[in-house]
């Protein structure tokens, strides 16, 4: 098929960007969205252009480098599907295709379509884990048993791949399915419960210092997550912030 | 003469590592403050080795091209991870995973580091429990298990086929609570380019900030590669679009020897090449052999009917199918190992059997097992006789759960529908056990320079079993190098911040410079991608499955040329400054160039069968591996000498003391 591509070309971080047009033909639907901008870039380098700088690594859908918004959506037209999983078959011959970096002001654009999104790193590093030393020295596994549903639950809260497409899908720009889906995958297990104070105020804290919005309940991060994190978080989260910020603090007050 | 010393503690194999530990010299803690480990890398041994090292209180550098820890390979194993807990009560112990393990290698593992990997294996359990890793439970809530392949015992844990994100997202969470105080330093998106050395001892390294372009200098008093495999010199692989061998190839050419390049493993279950544009490949986790079965027709006529389109799988009778691996190897069946699975595979698709247009797949089918989970449900819900639509409807609804995101992923990529017509699986590049020699220590040979996880060679052999190579990485990078590396750091309390304006910084420093700058202005005519397919098929086509002396010799003579080529022909655009991601990938594809040769000398010289190493002229009547215990019952480690060609082989025997060597056989 022949495509229209019309994509955001930004030198670096300083410099101001622009929409480029390229045209491209000899696309297949059994190509993935990547191939396609690699055939790009093969015939850019050809014709002596730079290419077009985007995020990519495993191509696999679970190590959430990819970004890209792809005619205004996170990832492109497909639900529950990275823009690596993004196969042609979804767009048609003629089709013009718009791709931007996912865009907030908390991930300031490096360079094309590649964002900086470090403040995701800075709100994991605020209380994303739970304090327990690495030496070993730790009771069986199987010592405490963990209801199998709050297991599961916790397990589909941590299959956030950390790719940003919720911030980039919320008028908002917030992090709050993101930075709660870390919340709830520790709040729904024993291990997790002993520091959920401390660790949802942290994060939070952090993520209103990462200059992310607020969340006003649009769902529209839900609809774009490649893994199907759901609002439910964002509901625990909160409940768990409330239920935090009304803890009294130590009754000694020299402790 | 060899060079190497192994350093394996004297002793019974269950005592050695407990007695080894008890020996090692210890840094007391207010002189760890002191010293400073670079640890480059941060998937499951990466940050394992991080997070622990800054926990007892180094002061600790990080360093991945990624934009975050998070994002590394490890991140997209699927099935499970390893470990002799016993919990199913099925005979399992330390022993039998040290024993299948080394089986599984094909008797070309080391006994004692393999035995302390099982020895360690539980714990990691314990361990990643602890950090609130959400394995998959029983109703009771404890944990549970499935098997994979070359055992037949369950001992894999597993979170639906995340098990690799899971255990890496606790990893990096260890790492994240030693980042938030202040011991670990993550260098994200930085590239190293060299390691330094200063009198002998690995001193530091070069990096590149890939977002600046800028040339960095680090210092430390240990440097521990931990950078992953080199199964990209394929081109097409299972692996990362970025994985590269750049970290470990500069700690070779300085003096770390590479063991075993040529011990590969093809995965057998892969989604099959669909064209020319296919930049990689995807793996279908080996847990689906649990319940999927593989086959081929039994006729020719049917197999041609399925690739011209005029017949599909579901239209060939259960008596016209052959279900190889159940009818070749009947004790271990659809569980066989990798390496006997792939080549079965590569076996029935030469021999005109293939099932997809390219002649090159075969069936993964799972409606024996939809059938027999659909009546076990039927029943457990009370219907006793369920119509073929409740069976089914059951029975998918249990295959959902259990690889659930991975049927989503198929369908995704194939656009067929997995739960409805058999999955289309066919071998493909994935693990390479080959790499940095290093000695009990986990240390290579530069002192000082520590190797980890995939990057380095010791625990698989000539072949990985499943589900193991997450336990080596967490065993490594947990378990392993906290503790060795306190024996030769403990020499350095005294030694104080090693300076960056020494002059091996700066030589370093310069030829990596002058590397960079070379290929920028290279102003050639062909892309670097254009060089890396081209390395890729010659890979794939004389030095892949199956080898012959031959095509070895014609690779290593095809593979210098095309690295002469790459150097006067490679077009790298963009400027050296700022980001340029085909520089990056000019400099990583440099380096597979060079060790494309060495694999093909390594590969060449090794006069035997074994493991991923499959050579025609030495294979039994039946197509089998045949090994040589005589003549290549040894690691081959390879020394630099300035080409690749010209590397030096020393050997370490290998002896087995614990275990009788004999034919591998999974009949």
């Amino acid at each position: 098929m022949k495509l229209t591509l019309k994509i955001w070309r930004q030198k670096n971080k300083d410099s101001k960007g622009e929409f480029k047009v390229y045209p491209i033909d000899g696309i297949e639907g059994d190509m993935s969205f990547l191939e396609m901008l690699d055939i790009l870039n093969e015939q850019l380098i050809n014709n002596n252009e730079e290419p077009v700088h985007f995020d990519h690594d495993c191509r696999e859908g679970i190590c959430g480098t990819c970004s890209l918004q792809i005619n205004g959506q996170p990832h492109g037209p497909d639900r529950l599907t990275t823009t690596c999983h993004l196969h042609m078959r979804s767009f048609s011959d003629g089709d013009t295709i718009v791709i931007e970096p996912f865009r907030a002001t908390a991930f300031p654009v490096i360079r094309d379509l590649v964002v900086d999104r470090s403040s995701f790193e800075r709100i994991q590093q605020a209380g994303g884990y739970v304090s327990v030393n690495t030496s070993g020295n730790t009771i069986d596994a199987n010592a405490i048993p963990v209801n199998k549903h709050d297991a599961d639950e916790s397990f589909n809260s941590a299959a956030c791949i950390g790719c940003g497409a919720c911030v980039a899908a919320c008028k908002n720009a917030s992090a709050m399915l993101f930075t709660s889906a870390k919340i709830s995958q520790y709040s729904l297990l024993p291990q997790g419960k002993i520091e959920a104070t401390e660790r949802v105020l942290n994060m939070v804290r952090q993520m209103d210092e990462e200059g992310f919005g607020n969340c006003t309940n649009t769902g529209a991060c839900e609809i774009e997550c490649p893994k199907g994190i759901t609002l439910v978080n964002i509901a625990r989260m909160n409940r768990e912030y409330t239920a935090a910020s009304l803890k009294k603090p130590l009754s000694n007050s020299w402790s | 003469m060899s060079k190497l010393d192994s350093k394996i503690p004297s002793g019974p194999l269950a005592e050695k590592w407990t007695k080894h530990k008890n020996n090692i010299n210890l840094v007391n803690p207010a002189n760890k403050r002191n010293i400073d480990v670079i640890v480059v890398g941060t998937g499951l041994a990466g940050a394992s080795a991080a997070a622990t090292l800054a926990e007892l209180g180094y002061n600790v550098k990080t360093f991945c091209y990624q934009d975050s820890p998070r994002r590394a390979h490890s991140i997209a194993a699927q099935g499970g991870i390893n470990a002799s807990k016993n919990y199913q009560g099925d005979g399992d112990s330390d022993y039998r995973l040290f024993y299948d393990t080394i089986k599984g290698g094909d008797y070309r593992a080391r006994e004692a580091n393999v035995y302390r990997l099982a020895e360690v294996s539980g714990n990691i359990i314990d361990q990643c429990v602890a950090q609130g890793v959400p394995f998959a439970r029983e109703y009771g809530g404890l944990l549970d298990n499935r098997s994979f392949g070359g055992v037949l015992v369950s001992r894999t844990f597993y979170a639906k086929g995340q098990t690799g994100q899971q255990l890496l997202l606790g990893a990096y969470s260890a790492m994240n609570r030693q980042i938030n105080r202040g011991k670990i330093e993550a260098f994200n998106r930085h590239e190293m380019l060299d390691i330094v050395l200063v009198d002998g001892r690995a001193r530091g390294i070069i990096a590149r900030d890939l977002v600046t372009g800028e040339i960095e200098r680090h210092s430390a008093h240990a440097v521990v590669i931990a950078s992953g495999g080199y199964g990209n010199i394929f081109f097409l692989s299972t692996n990362a679009m970025g994985s590269n061998v750049t970290a470990s190839w500069k700690v070779h050419k300085k003096g770390a020897f590479f063991a075993n390049p040529c011990y590969t493993q093809i995965h057998p279950t892969c989604i099959p090449v669909s064209g020319e544009h296919q930049s990689k490949l995807t793996l279908m986790s080996e847990s689906l052999r649990n319940d999927g079965r593989i086959w081929v027709p039994k006729k020719k006529e049917d197999a041609e009917a399925i690739r011209n389109g005029t017949k599909t799988a579901n239209d060939i009778k259960p008596e016209d199918r052959d279900y190889y691996l159940e009818r070749r190897y009947p004790s271990f069946g659809n569980l066989v190992p990798r390496d006997v699975a792939s080549r079965a595979a590569k076996e029935r698709c030469d021999a005109g059997y293939g099932v997809n247009k390219t002649g090159q797949a075969v069936f993964l089918d799972f409606a024996t097992a939809i059938e027999r989970y659909g009546k076990e449900q039927a029943s457990i819900h009370g219907i006793h006789n369920p119509t073929q639509e409740e069976i089914k409807k059951f029975g998918r609804e249990v295959i959902k759960n259990k690889y659930g995101n991975l049927f989503q992923m198929y369908e995704k990529i194939v656009d067929q529908n997995p739960y409805e017509t058999p999955m289309m699986i066919y071998p493909a590049v994935h693990y390479t056990m080959g790499g940095i020699w290093v000695d009990y220590n986990l240390e290579s040979t530069i002192p000082g320079c520590y190797v980890l996880g995939e990057a380095n060679f010791s625990d698989h052999g000539a072949n990985r079993l499943g589900a193991s190579a997450l336990m080596q990485g967490l065993a490594d990078g947990y378990f392993v190098l906290p503790y060795t590396i306190g024996d030769s750091l403990s020499k350095d309390i005294r030694t104080g911040k090693i300076p960056t304006d020494l002059p091996e910084f700066e030589e370093a420093e310069r030829n990596v410079v002058q590397m960079l700058e070379r290929l920028i202005n290279n102003n050639g005519k062909h892309s670097v991608d254009y060089f890396h397919k081209k390395l890729g098929k010659i890979m794939w086509d004389k030095c892949g499955m199956a080898r012959n002396a031959k095509h070895l010799q014609e690779a290593m003579v095809e593979i210098r040329q095309l690295r002469e080529e790459f150097w006067r022909d490679v077009k790298v655009p963009g400027e050296m400054y700022g980001m340029n991601a085909e520089l990056e990938k000019a400099m990583r594809v440099a380096d597979f160039l060079e060790l494309g040769e060495l694999f093909a000398k390594d590969a060449l010289h090794r006069e035997e069968s074994c493991g991923g190493h499959f050579r025609e002229e030495y294979q039994t009547e039946e197509g089998e591996a045949l090994r040589d215990d005589e003549n290549f019952m040894y690691v081959a480690a390879w020394e630099y000498t300035g080409d690749p060609k010209d590397a030096i082989l020393h050997k370490e025997e290998l002896i087995y003391e614990n275990i009788e060597v004999k034919a591998r056989s999974y009949k």
